[in-house]
């Protein structure tokens, strides 16, 4: 899993059957001082992220689980929403 | 998922059961401005009727086995998508 900005979404009409319904949204990846790492990718929605939002998001077969996992393809999923970008801290907790 | 443009199309006769009747297209990945990502191809089966040249969505490695009507394909990209458009904020 990684961290990544929402940063605009994609809309597609005519997409495959088990993706109706389904949000579509453009990340930027992060590295863990929060800067753009690589490409944007779009990832489907499991939660309700919108643009702007920090979120951490799962690659691989595992991104279809949050969703019928036997026939849902999608390798990028978005799993969850940061608090905030000061939720995202290294070494020791601030107190 | 990856955002690609239609380049071209493959024709086989001989393949794998399972890709009988199904589209091999090759495909280029973009940027989100329309722009070619690079020189590198992949191919992906299409599940969802695409096109020459249409801007598409990709799904790459287990995943694409997901994808309606492709259970058990020996495949690692699949088109599920054809993009209408992008909206991103570039700062």
């Amino acid at each position: 899993m990684q961290l990544a900005r929402v940063i605009g979404t994609v809309v597609a009409t005519v997409k495959n059957d088990s993706l109706e319904g389904r949000k579509l949204l453009v990340i930027q990846s992060l590295d863990a001082n929060l800067q753009p790492q690589g490409a944007p990718l779009v990832a489907l929605d499991a939660i309700g992220a919108g643009t702007g939002e920090l979120i951490i998001w799962c690659r691989g077969k595992e991104a279809s689980f949050p969703f019928r996992r036997e026939d849902t393809p999608t390798d990028c999923t978005i799993i969850a929403i940061v608090d905030s970008d000061r939720h995202v801290t290294q070494g020791r907790r601030p107190k | 998922m990856i955002i690609a443009r239609i380049l071209g199309t493959v024709v086989s006769t001989q393949k794998d059961e399972r890709l009988r009747g199904k589209k091999l297209l090759i495909v280029r990945p973009l940027n989100l401005d329309g722009t070619e990502a690079g020189s590198g191809y992949t191919i992906a089966v299409d599940t969802v009727g695409a096109g020459y040249h249409e801007r598409v969505l990709v799904v790459a490695g287990s995943s694409a086995r997901l994808a309606e009507g492709m259970k058990d394909a020996p495949v690692d990209a699949a088109i599920v998508g054809v993009i209408d458009t992008v909206d991103y904020v570039n700062d």
